[in-house]
C-alpha cells in the first residue's frame, strides 16, 4: 500500500521533471529561431497584430474600470483623513507597479494564451506540424518563435496602456465627479512616481508576465494530446498555470524590487 | 559511380523494428523501393503502412535497424541535412495537412515562397500549373475549410510537388476520392511518376486501384513483409495471407478483431467498479 504509493509519487515526479525539461528544450529551440526573425519581419507583425492589436480592446477597457474603482476606493478612505490630493499618487502607483503588469499578465493569458494554446494543440491534430516538418520548414522557428517574440513585445504595452487609461479613468473619477482639485492630483502623481522605480520596474514586471504566459500558452499547445480532449485540457492548464505564474512571480518580483 | 547510384535502390530499409508500447509493428523488414518506379506498400489496417512512410522520412525514429535515402543514412543525419533531404521528398498525408489558416493557392505556394525567392509573378504561374494538373486550379481562392475530404487531399497532393521533389510518398490517396476522382488520381500518379521521373511509395489497402499502377508490391501483416512483387506475381502467390487480402476474404490467417480473450470470457467476466 505504501509502495503503492511510493511508486506512484515517484512516476507523478519523473512525469513532472521529464514536462519541465521539455518545456525548457522548446523554450532552446524557440529562441535559436530568433535571427531567422528578423529575416522576416512579416512574420512577426502578423502575430503582433493576433496579440496585442486583438487584445488592446478588452485591455483598455479593464484599464478604465479598474482605474475608475481605484479612484471612488481611494477617495472614501483618503478623504476620511484629508488627504484627497494624494488620490492621483494613489491610482497611478498601485496601477503602474501592480495592477497594470498583473491583471494584464492574467487577461493576456486569458484571451490571446488560451487561444495560442487552442490553435498550436489543433495545428498539431491536424497533423499540419508534420506536414510543415515535409515540406523542411522547421514548425517550432517558423510558428512557435514569432509567436513568443510577439508575446514579449506585447505584454509590456499593453500593461502601459492598461496603466495610462486607468489613471484616466482615475482622473475622470477623482477630478471630475468627486472634485479633487485638478493641479493636486496630478502635481502628487508627478512628484511620487520615480522613473527608475517604477516605470522600469512595471515593464520589467510585465515583460517577465509576457514571457512565463507565453512560453506556457505555446508549451502547452506544443505539448497536448492531439485529441479534441487533449486540445481542451492544455487550454485549460494553459490559463490556470499562467495565472498561478503571474500572481506567484509578481510576489517574487514585488520582494525583489521594493524589498529594503 | 553515377551508374553504380542509379542502379542502387533510392530507399534501402534492412532489419527495421518498431514497437508502440508491448505492440511490435515490424519485426525486421526489409525493403527496396527502387528508382523511377511506383512502389506500393499494402496491408491490413493497423499494420503500420503509414508508420512506415513516418519512418522513412524520420519523423519517428525506428528501434533498430537502417533506412537508407539515396545512400544517405537517414538515422544519424544532422537536423540540416534532414532538411536538405526532405526538400527533395513530397509528401501526401491521409488527412491532407494543409494549413488551415491560408487558402488552397497560399497552401501551393507555401513550399515555394519558403525555400526559393522566385517572383510573384513566376510563383503564381508554378501554383496555377499544380492545381490544374489535379483539376483545383477554380478552387484557388477558397479555405481548406470550405474543400470535402477528397479536394483537400489532391490541394495536397499539388503542395506535395510543388518543389518538383525526387520522391514522393502517397499516404492511403484514394480513400474519400469518388469514382471520377479516383480514376483521375489513379493515372495522375502514375503520369507524375513517368514524366517527372519520380519514385514513388504508395501506401494504400485500396487492391484493385493500387495494382493498376504499381510496379512493385509490398505486403505487411504482423510485422513482417509476407510477400514482394509485381502485382500479377502478387495475384498469383500461394500466400494464405496475400490470397486472403487480395480478395478480401473473410476467413483466414490475417485476423479480423484486435488481439483479444474469447468473447464468452470476456462477457462473462465481473463488470470492472
Amino acid at each position: 500500500m505504501i509502495l503503492d504509493q511510493l511508486q506512484r509519487l515517484g512516476q507523478w515526479g519523473i512525469a513532472f521533471f521529464e514536462r519541465l525539461g521539455r518545456a525548457h528544450l522548446l523554450l532552446l529551440q524557440m529562441l535559436s529561431g530568433t535571427f531567422g526573425l528578423l529575416r522576416r519581419p512579416s512574420l512577426l507583425t502578423a502575430q503582433l497584430f493576433n496579440l496585442g492589436v486583438l487584445s488592446v480592446l478588452i485591455i483598455t477597457v479593464s484599464g478604465l474600470f479598474v482605474g475608475m474603482v481605484l479612484a471612488l476606493q481611494g477617495y472614501y478612505v483618503l478623504a476620511d483623513f484629508g488627504a484627497e490630493e494624494s488620490l492621483g499618487a494613489t491610482v497611478a502607483a498601485s496601477l503602474i507597479r501592480e495592477l497594470g503588469p498583473v491583471v494584464t499578465g492574467l487577461l493576456f493569458a486569458g484571451r490571446a494564451g488560451s487561444a495560442l494554446t487552442a490553435e498550436i494543440g489543433l495545428m498539431k491534430a491536424t497533423e499540419q506540424f508534420s506536414g510543415l516538418e515535409m515540406m523542411a520548414v522547421d514548425p517550432v522557428k517558423r510558428i512557435l518563435t514569432p509567436r513568443l517574440i510577439a508575446g514579449l513585445i506585447s505584454v509590456p504595452l499593453l500593461a502601459s496602456m492598461f496603466s495610462a487609461i486607468g489613471v484616466l479613468g482615475g482622473s475622470f473619477i477623482g477630478v471630475g465627479l468627486q472634485g479633487v482639485d485638478e493641479g493636486a492630483f496630478w502635481s502628487h502623481m508627478q512628484s511620487t512616481i520615480d522613473l527608475q522605480k517604477d516605470i522600469y520596474n512595471s515593464l520589467i514586471k510585465s515583460f517577465i508576465f509576457g514571457f512565463a504566459c507565453t512560453w506556457i500558452a505555446l508549451f502547452q499547445g506544443y505539448d497536448c494530446v492531439p485529441t479534441s480532449e487533449g486540445v481542451s485540457r492544455a487550454t485549460t492548464r494553459t490559463v490556470v498555470h499562467s495565472a498561478l505564474a503571474v500572481l506567484g512571480l509578481d510576489f517574487m518580483l514585488t520582494a525583489v524590487m521594493y524589498g529594503s | 559511380m553515377q551508374n553504380t547510384k542509379e542502379s542502387q535502390p533510392f530507399v534501402k530499409i534492412r532489419g527495421l523494428h518498431f514497437s508502440r508500447g508491448a505492440r511490435k509493428i515490424f519485426d525486421g523488414i526489409d525493403i527496396d523501393i527502387e528508382r523511377g518506379k511506383v512502389t506500393a506498400i499494402m496491408g491490413p489496417s493497423g499494420t503500420g503502412k503509414t508508420t512506415l512512410l513516418k519512418l522513412i522520412t524520420r519523423q519517428i525514429r525506428p528501434d533498430s535497424g537502417t533506412i537508407e535515402i539515396d545512400g544517405q543514412l537517414i538515422n544519424t543525419l544532422s537536423h540540416s541535412k534532414l532538411y536538405e533531404l526532405r526538400m527533395r521528398m513530397g509528401m501526401l498525408f491521409q488527412s491532407g495537412a494543409l494549413l488551415t489558416d491560408i487558402t488552397v493557392f497560399e497552401n501551393v505556394a507555401y513550399p515555394i515562397r519558403e525555400h526559393t525567392d522566385l517572383q510573384e509573378s513566376m510563383i503564381r504561374r508554378l501554383v496555377l500549373l499544380k492545381l490544374e494538373a489535379v483539376g483545383l486550379r477554380g478552387a484557388r481562392d477558397l479555405m481548406p475549410n470550405e474543400l470535402s475530404g477528397g479536394m483537400a487531399r489532391r490541394v495536397a497532393l499539388a503542395r506535395a510537388m510543388a518543389l518538383d521533389p525526387e520522391i514522393v510518398l502517397y499516404d492511403e490517396p484514394f480513400t474519400g476520392q469518388d469514382p471520377i476522382s479516383m480514376g483521375i488520381l489513379v493515372k495522375l500518379i502514375r503520369q507524375l511518376n513517368d514524366a517527372s521521373r519520380l519514385t514513388s511509395i504508395l501506401v494504400s489497402h485500396d487492391v484493385a486501384e493500387t495494382c493498376q499502377i504499381a510496379d512493385r508490391i509490398y505486403v505487411i501483416s504482423d510485422g513482417k513483409v509476407v510477400e514482394r512483387g509485381t502485382p500479377d506475381e502478387l495475384h498469383a502467390s500461394e500466400s494464405a495471407a496475400v490470397k486472403q487480402f487480395i480478395h478480401g476474404l473473410p476467413d483466414g490467417p490475417v485476423g479480423f478483431h484486435f488481439p483479444a480473450p474469447p468473447l464468452a470470457d470476456d462477457i462473462l467476466a465481473p463488470a470492472k467498479p
